[in-house]
Parts: structure tokens; C-alpha cells; sequence
């Protein structure tokens, strides 16, 4: 894909707006300008920002422009980007989709943050996500659910799903998404886009405002996995701040992007491929699999015979570390504090009440049963015992094949509202991402293919640390089809 | 009646002497103006995350080295949860099931000179609350965060403590370990020594153990001593009158000298224990387990017997000495200075100096007399420029800055007489002043020699040198 100089700049992926950047042809001020247009315009339709920071995005872009002048830029200099509001960003509000952030200001930046603001990049806001990042649909959110670009009744997935939508309407060129049990993957299938979960303890978790400290990891969202591979660049790395971030150089992504995949072993997990699946969905990551064949890929069944046991695990791990985690939010030192308390067990119970959504709520509440005494047993130390047995799956897996392929959702995106009185049945929207998750392996979607309107994902799942390999078997994909040039015509 | 035997058990809290806490890099430092030392992390803002001291790992090993313990090369820091205001993140972070030191053991030394081994069950690290101050906020709470986050190590006894006496007893040379090892200032007024008391009853030769109360946060080691001894107390009387003893936390409260069951409310928490899956279970290899020991100071014990062996001192002299490491390095820098005479350093130490110190309620760090002055007094005890007796009044002198040893001799004229001729001639003057005395002693009365004494040494104005005295007194007598 060439960059080419007629297209709008909305239209254009960060790999072609860096070059563009870098050969004058627009500053990072009018570029900004044009996205925050879109904002402007297109966001009321969407919800997917919760604030948009367009005075501070400005005064980066100029400094960004400026930089440039002085011969220091880099390749997201001056790029435009959305911030998931689980990220801190200093001085802004860092919401977290709840109503116990509202007005939280955050005193420091996220280490993603700082890392991407010293590549250059400039913050167009934060987008809008599932509250605490607890949802698959965007609809726990404290400001309203997004809607999917693609069809404005459908849910745009979540828990990242305000960057999934803003980055598939082209309100921005990339955004950063957390991933815990596949919040980063199932709204970039669900809208459309390229997003990858890096290696547990690739991305440094400092000031990602924690959902299950065991299973988050931050992560980009992009057009293409050529954009994931420059923004991932910027943000993986060590981190001494995280005492869980690994130690490990941080390879040239976008240089290995066109490796020939002659010889690459893919395997087809057949529980991936079983009862729960979409039939048409199926269809379409048969197709994106021949293509794949066809580039001199072999595909090979395997088998993760532990899968059915990752929703169960994840349940009851995810729910147990939020329960601790959100402890926090107590109504005493800031967030959400009821009026005129009585005591403190009532400013306790009504700050918290009042704070926290009904999914915050029941995940707090099944967590902290999980972790009681006389349950532990049972529940949490079982669940671990199951990570254990996925990840040995996956390790059997990686002994044969490269990567693993299959869908990453197993429908489109849904209705608003279908499914919000059924958690079972939301939460099976996440089957295919959450052992990835369980097992601390990197993992990422992209666009493979649609069912009527609505997009499907295809999802890759590698060894870890196996971002470089990930991305360049999503990039070969993207040279041969134009599935991530798709623009929902709403917002083309 | 029934003979009854106590069993206690002891949870020390020894505050880590780091400079920065557990797992930020905020200061630990007292008596800051409050939350001008937490940082986002110890405020528990959201997105922070923990990383551990190395110093206050480091420190633990210490410990666990001194006391014959193992180092666990695999602990892990758990997640202990509750809500209370002064606990911002609403859980501790605590070593749980797999603490970093296991299985050491504390000699003590009995009232009746007989020593005895107190097991030492387990240390494990864990971060301290802050504070909340409930006056000055007219029906509301302050909270105080800068304690919040300070490493602590918990040090966890064996039931094996018999009396209360004994419970101190350990309590003390625990005490004496950690300032020892550096690891703990050992200040118990700001609470960086603290205890909590396990304590049951049973009737002589039972095997098995009553059921015990634990008495909560005991700051001094006579409280502890006042609190177990009323305990026991409270329990036997209980039982005796057909009552059962319930398990439950109890407060001292110093004032009325009893202790009370706490609200049961605060003891009804579920804690939730896991794994805090923000820090990596922690890894102690044999390198760093070597380096540590190797750093080990010597230990209370040892320098008591080197004391004894290197200096010829008695085993009370040297147990004296040796108590505290502060006193032991300034006895051996006297010791040193001088060149010798080790008794004469001990007696010196042990008696003016530490009664000084102790008279004005100074630290040893804050004595106006340092090791090399002190030597230098002794120096001239030694050449006999002065005797023991006047050297004190050097020393008082010397204590209120009046200058170095030789320049208070000086300016005083407190310079011994040595010579027998000026010493012969006072003994001259004094027995022509006395002739019946001299009668009386050249009849038999013996014991008027000491009166002779005492009139030179009067009449010389201390100075003349008390052995020649002796001598010359003797000689001139007899006429």
C-alpha cells in the first residue's frame, strides 16, 4: 500500500502518515486538526470518547511540528492516537469508564503513556470502555455504550471498545486497549480493525489502572498490523516500576513485517472450531485460512483439550484479583464519596454502591466469595491449577506448530442490549481469547472477512514473546486482501 | 490447689531501619508532618503497582542468619484484605503461607543464671498501615499515611515462653539482635519495636495447650511483662471459677493495668489471603544468602565470649559491656586508645561513664566524652599523674567541657606528688600535729594507721600518691 497523496488523511494508516509526516506534505497540526474535525462531527453518534483533550492534542501537535523542524522527529512523531481511559494520563481525567472516576484527575502519566508522548505521538482523548474494563460489549460504561461504526445497533465489543470504534471510523489512526480476557482482540474483530495482546509482562502495567493484575496487558489498536507493529515499538519494554514487566530487548517489529510465511505451521485447534461457533463466521476464517495456505502456509489440527476450562478459571481468577484490586475505591482518599455519611461503614457502602455498576458489582462480589475461607480451595487455587493445565496445552501446541489460528469471537458483533441480561451467554463472546490470557500469551485480531455488515476477526496466538512472528503473519494476510481498507460507509 | 502453668507465645514487630519503604521510594523517616511522606503508591492511587526494598530483603536474611534460621529460596507476599481508612490500598501486603525466614532459635538467660532455647517459628516481611488520629477532626477522622507502607519483619516465637519474666527475657535479646544487626533502631516510644502476646494456661503436666487470648500491641517491655503477668492472672481465676477462656484479641490498657477483649467486630474479618499478583513470588539464591552472612556483624553472644577470652573480664563484666553494641564499640575503642589495661577500661565504662550517661539521660551516641578522652584519663591514672580518686573529678570536669585531661590537671593542680621528700615532709607535719594518735598507734592501735593515711592524703589535698604514702607512713611510724 503505497501512501498516496490524494487520499484524505483519514483514510490513511500511520505507516503512511509518518511518511507523509516526514515528506511535508502535512503538519502534524493539520493532521490533528482533521482528526479532531471527525471527532467533532462523528463522536455524538458513537460515544467512543469519553473526553476529548483537543486543546492539549493541539499544543502536542505543534511541539510535534516543531520537533520535526529540529530534525528530532521519529516515526509516531507527530501521529495522532486515542488513549483508552484505563490508561493515567496526568492532569486529564482517567475515568475508567465508571462513575467512581468521574472526576478523577490523575496526578502521573501511564509508563505506555510516557513512552508514546516521548515518541512523539499526540493524545486525542480517551476513548470509552466497559466499565473497570469488565464487559465484552461496552455497555457496563458509566458514559453509555458505543456503538459499532459498522451498524450503529450493534455493540462494538469491549472491554476497549471506544478505541475499537474510534480507530474503525477513523476518528483516530491508532489507540491504545488493555486485554485481560480478550478486550483488546474481540472489539477489534467486532469493528473491524488490527489489535494484538502482547506476552503477559511485555507492555509495562504502571498506571493501567488494574482490572486482574495476572491477565492484564496493554496493547495497540490499528488498521493494520504494520500500525500495531509501530505503536507496539514505542510501548513494550521494561519497566523497573512493574516488578511483573520482563526484562527483554524490544525487537524492530516493523522489521521482520514481510518474512515469508513458505513453510509457517499453523495449527487449528479443533475446539476452536466446535459447537458455539457462528456458521458463517466459521466460513469466513475457513476462507482467511486458505488464503493463508495459499502463501505457502501448512495448517495442522491440534487440539487444547483444556479449553472448555478457561472460561470457568477465568471467572473465578479475573473476579478474585478485581475484588482485592478495587478495594481501593473506598470513598476516602479520592473517586466517588457518598453525601453526608453516617459512619464510615455507611460512607463504605454507599460510595461503593453508588461508584460501582451492577458488573463491577457482581464480579466484586463473586471474587471476594471465591477467596472466602473455606472456599479458597475450591475455587481460586483450582482455577490456578487450571491455568497451569491450558498453558501446558499451549506449550504441547508450540512443539508442533508456529502459531495457532481461529476465530477470535465466535459471532459478529451483536445488538445493543441483546445480551445484557445474560452475563453466561456475554461472556461466551470471549471463549476463544480467554485462555490465551490464562496463559500469558500474546494474541491478536484482524479483519478477515464479514457476515452481512458486520465483521469478523481472525485470530493468531503465538509463543511468547512471539509479537515480531504475530504481526508478520497478520501483515502478509493484510499484502494479499483488503479487508483493514474497509471503511464502515457512515464515516468514509 | 490446682499448680497451673502459662504458655506464651510472642509476634514481634521489628521496624525495618530502611531509608525508603517496602515497596515505594517514598521516606520512612518519624515524625514528618503528616502525608508529607506517601507517595502515589503508598497512597494506593489507581495504576500504581508495588516494588520491593532489596535493603529490607536484605535485612530479613540478617535476621534469619543470627537466629540459626533457613532462607527461604522461594517466599511469596500475599494479599491480606480488609477495609479501614488507614489502610489505603484495602489490603496489606504480607508474607502469608511461605514466609522469607523459617525454623530459628534465641538463647536467654534465665533469673537463675540457667539458659534456655526459645524457637523462633518464622519472619516474614510485610508492609505496614498508616495512622488514624481521632483528635483535632471534631467527629471526623485524619489519616496519616506517612507510616503507611514501612517495611516491617514479624518475628514469630514458638509457644515456648513459660512466665512473663521470660517472655521479656526474650523479648530483650530479640531487641538486642536487631540493633545489633543494624536492621531496627529499636525505638519502642515511636513504635518500632512492638509485640503481640499469645497467652494461655494449663494445668501442670497437661500436653495439651489451653485456649489462648493475644493480647495486641504491647510497646514497652514492662508493659508486656504487666499485661502477660495479669493475664495469667485473669485466666487462672477464670477457670478456677468454672468459666471457660474464649479466644479473642485483648488490648492493655496501661493506665488501669488490665487488659480487655477488643470490639469483637474488629476480629470478625475473613482476610481473603492470595498470592498479590503484583509482585513475583521472591527468590533468594546462595550467593546473596553468602553475602549477607558475610556482612553479619558479631553477634551479641560471640563478643561476650571474646570479651571474656581477649580481655579477662568476668562473664557479668563482659555480659554488661556487650549488652548493647554501641557500649561494646565504645569500650573497645577505650580499650584500644589506651593500649591496655582492660579491667581499669571496664571499671571506668561501667561505672562513671554509664552512670553519667544514665544520670543525664543521655544516648551513648550523645556523650560529651568520646573513647579517646576517656583513654587519655585513664592514660594518667596509669602513669600515676593522678590517682583513681581524682581522675573522677577530671572526669566530671571533663563531662561539663572543661577541656581535654591534661588541661583540667593543669589548670586545677591536680598533679600527683611523687616525690618521697615533699610526701615525707607532709607525714612530718602530720605527726607532729598528732602526738597522741602517734602514742596511741606506737602503743598497738594498729588501726590508726588509716587515720595517718587520711591525714596526708587531707593535707596534700589528694594529691600525694597513695601508695608511696603507704610506704613512707609505714616506715616513719615505727618510729
Amino acid at each position: 500500500m503505497n501512501p498516496s497523496t490524494s487520499a484524505a488523511l483519514h483514510e490513511q494508516t500511520i505507516a503512511q502518515l509518518s511518511a507523509g509526516l516526514a515528506a511535508g506534505q502535512f503538519s502534524s497540526e493539520e493532521l490533528t486538526c482533521a482528526f479532531l474535525q471527525r471527532i467533532g462531527r462523528d463522536n455524538p453518534q458513537l460515544n467512543a470518547f469519553i473526553t476529548v483533550t483537543a486543546e492539549s492534542a493541539l499544543a502536542q501537535a505543534r511541539a510535534a511540528d516543531e520537533r520535526r523542524r529540529q530534525g528530532q522527529a521519529g516515526l509516531l512523531t507527530g501521529i495522532p492516537i486515542a488513549y483508552k481511559d484505563i490508561f493515567c494520563t496526568q492532569g486529564v481525567r482517567t475515568s475508567c469508564g465508571s462513575r467512581m472516576l468521574d472526576r478523577f484527575i490523575a496526578p502521573y502519566n501511564a509508563t505506555v503513556v510516557e513512552r508514546l508522548n516521548a515518541a512523539g505521538a499526540v493524545m486525542l482523548g480517551k476513548t470509552n470502555m466497559d466499565e473497570f474494563a469488565m464487559g465484552s460489549s461496552n455497555e457496563t460504561s458509566f458514559y453509555g455504550s458505543v456503538h459499532n461504526p459498522w451498524d450503529l445497533n450493534a455493540v462494538p465489543g469491549g472491554s476497549s471498545g471506544g478505541s475499537a470504534a474510534a480507530v474503525a471510523a477513523r476518528l483516530t489512526p491508532g489507540a491504545t486497549g488493555t486485554d485481560t480476557g480478550g478486550s483488546i482482540r474481540q472489539p477489534a474483530a467486532l469493528c473491524g480493525i488490527t489489535g494484538i495482546k502482547p506476552t503477559y509482562g511485555r507492555v509495562s502495567r504502571w498506571g493501567m489502572i488494574a482490572y486482574a493484575s495476572s491477565l492484564d496487558q496493554g496493547g495497540p489498536m490499528a488498521r493494520t498490523a504494520e500500525d500495531c507493529a509501530l505503536l507496539l515499538a514505542a510501548m513494550a519494554g521494561f519497566d523497573p516500576r512493574d516488578s511483573t514487566c520482563v526484562d527483554r530487548p524490544v525487537p524492530d517489529y516493523a522489521a521482520g513485517l514481510n518474512q515469508p510465511l513458505a513453510g509457517l505451521k499453523i495449527g487449528l485447534p479443533k475446539e476452536y472450531f466446535g459447537e458455539g461457533l457462528d456458521s458463517a463466521v466459521a466460513a469466513a476464517v475457513e476462507t482467511a485460512i486458505a488464503e493463508y495456505r495459499k502463501l505457502g502456509a501448512e495448517t495442522i489440527e491440534i487440539s487444547l483439550p483444556n479449553s472448555q476450562l478457561a472460561i470457568p478459571a477465568y471467572y473465578v481468577v479475573a473476579p478474585a484479583e478485581c475484588s482485592s484490586n478495587l478495594a481501593r475505591f473506598d470513598g476516602v482518599r479520592y473517586g466517588h464519596r457518598c453525601e453526608n455519611p453516617q459512619n464510615l461503614l455507611d460512607l463504605y457502602i454507599r460510595s461503593r454502591a453508588e461508584g460501582f455498576g451492577a458488573e463491577v458489582q457482581r464480579r466484586i462480589l463473586v471474587g471476594t466469595f471465591a477467596l472466602s475461607a473455606g472456599y479458597y480451595d475450591a475455587y481460586y487455587l483450582k482455577a490456578q491449577q487450571i491455568r497451569r493445565l491450558i498453558s501446558d496445552d499451549f506449550r504441547r501446541a508450540f512443539d508442533q506448530v508456529d502459531v495457532i489460528a481461529g476465530p477470535t469471537s465466535p459471532t459478529v458483533a451483536f445488538n445493543l442490549g441483546e445480551k445484557v441480561d445474560d452475563p453466561i451467554t456475554m461472556y461466551l463472546s470471549d471463549i476463544y481469547t480467554i485462555a490465551v490470557n490464562l496463559a500469558g500469551l500474546p494474541g491478536l485480531s484482524l479483519p478477515a472477512g464479514f457476515v452481512g455488515q458486520r465483521p469478523v476477526g481472525l485470530q493468531l496466538i503465538g509463543n511468547y514473546f512471539a509479537e515480531e512472528r504475530l504481526l508478520n503473519v497478520a501483515h502478509r494476510y493484510q499484502q494479499v486482501t483488503d479487508w483493514h481498507n474497509r471503511i464502515p460507509t457512515a464515516f468514509a | 490447689m490446682m499448680e497451673w502453668e502459662t504458655v506464651i507465645g510472642l509476634e514481634i514487630h521489628a521496624q525495618l531501619a530502611t531509608k525508603s519503604k517496602i515497596f515505594s521510594a517514598a521516606a520512612t523517616a518519624y515524625g514528618a508532618e503528616p502525608n508529607t511522606q506517601a507517595c502515589a503508591i503508598d497512597l494506593g492511587m489507581p495504576g500504581v503497582l508495588p516494588v520491593l526494598n532489596q535493603e529490607a530483603v536484605r535485612m530479613a536474611a540478617m535476621l534469619g542468619l543470627a537466629i540459626g534460621a533457613n532462607i527461604a529460596c522461594r517466599s511469596v507476599f500475599a494479599r491480606k484484605n480488609y477495609f479501614y481508612p488507614d489502610l489505603p490500598k484495602g489490603y496489606q501486603i504480607s508474607q502469608y503461607e511461605l514466609p522469607v525466614v523459617e525454623k530459628g532459635e534465641l538463647s536467654i538467660d534465665l533469673e537463675d543464671g540457667s539458659s534456655k532455647v526459645i524457637g523462633v517459628t518464622r519472619a516474614h516481611l510485610e508492609e505496614d498501615a498508616g495512622k488514624s488520629l481521632h483528635e483535632d477532626f471534631h467527629g471526623q477522622s485524619g489519616i496519616d499515611l506517612n507510616r503507611a507502607g514501612t517495611p516491617l519483619l514479624e518475628i514469630v516465637s514458638e509457644p515456648d515462653l513459660r512466665s512473663a519474666k521470660e517472655a521479656v527475657a526474650y523479648m530483650k535479646k530479640l531487641h538486642q539482635m536487631v540493633v545489633y544487626l543494624g536492621i531496627c533502631d529499636g525505638n519502642m516510644q515511636e513504635g518500632s519495636f512492638r509485640c503481640d502476646a499469645n497467652v494461655s494456661v494449663r494445668p501442670k503436666g497437661q500436653a495439651q495447650f489451653g485456649t489462648r487470648a493475644e493480647i495486641k500491641n504491647l510497646n514497652s517491655f514492662r508493659f508486656v511483662e504487666r499485661a502477660i503477668e495479669f493475664e495469667i492472672e485473669r485466666q487462672i481465676d477464670r477457670i478456677e471459677s468454672g468459666e471457660k477462656i474464649v479466644q479473642e484479641t485483648r488490648l492493655y490498657d496501661p493506665d488501669k493495668g488490665e487488659t480487655r477483649p477488643m470490639r469483637s467486630k474488629e476480629e470478625a474479618n475473613d482476610y481473603r489471603y492470595f498470592p498479590d499478583p503484583d509482585l513475583l513470588p521472591l527468590v533468594i539464591d546462595e550467593a546473596f544468602i553468602e553475602t549477607v552472612r558475610a556482612s553479619l556483624p558479631e553477634l551479641p553472644e560471640a563478643k561476650k565470649q571474646r570479651f571474656i577470652a581477649q580481655y579477662g573480664l568476668s562473664s557479668y563484666d563482659a555480659g554488661v559491656l556487650t549488652a548493647a553494641r554501641a557500649l561494646s564499640d565504645y569500650y573497645e575503642a577505650v580499650v584500644a586508645a589506651l593500649g591496655g589495661e582492660p579491667k581499669l577500661c571496664a571499671n571506668w565504662v561501667m561505672g562513671d561513664f554509664s552512670a553519667f550517661l544514665n544520670r543525664d539521660g543521655k544516648d551513648l551516641a550523645e556523650s560529651p566524652v568520646s573513647s579517646a578522652q576517656l583513654a587519655s584519663l585513664l592514660q594518667r591514672i596509669q602513669d600515676r599523674t593522678i590517682s583513681g580518686k581524682i581522675a573522677k573529678d577530671v572526669f566530671e570536669a571533663m563531662w561539663v567541657g572543661e577541656g581535654d585531661t591534661d588541661a583540667i590537671i593543669e589548670k586545677r593542680g591536680l598533679r600527683q606528688i611523687t616525690d618521697t621528700s615533699a610526701i615525707e615532709k607532709v607525714i612530718d607535719e602530720v605527726m607532729a600535729a598528732n602526738p597522741d594518735q602517734l602514742a596511741q598507734y606506737r602503743a598497738g592501735k594498729d588501726k590508726l594507721f588509716a587515720f595517718f593515711v587520711g591525714q596526708v592524703m587531707k593535707a596534700s589535698k589528694g594529691k600525694a600518691n597513695p601508695q608511696q604514702v603507704n610506704d613512707r607512713l609505714a616506715e616513719k611510724l615505727k618510729g
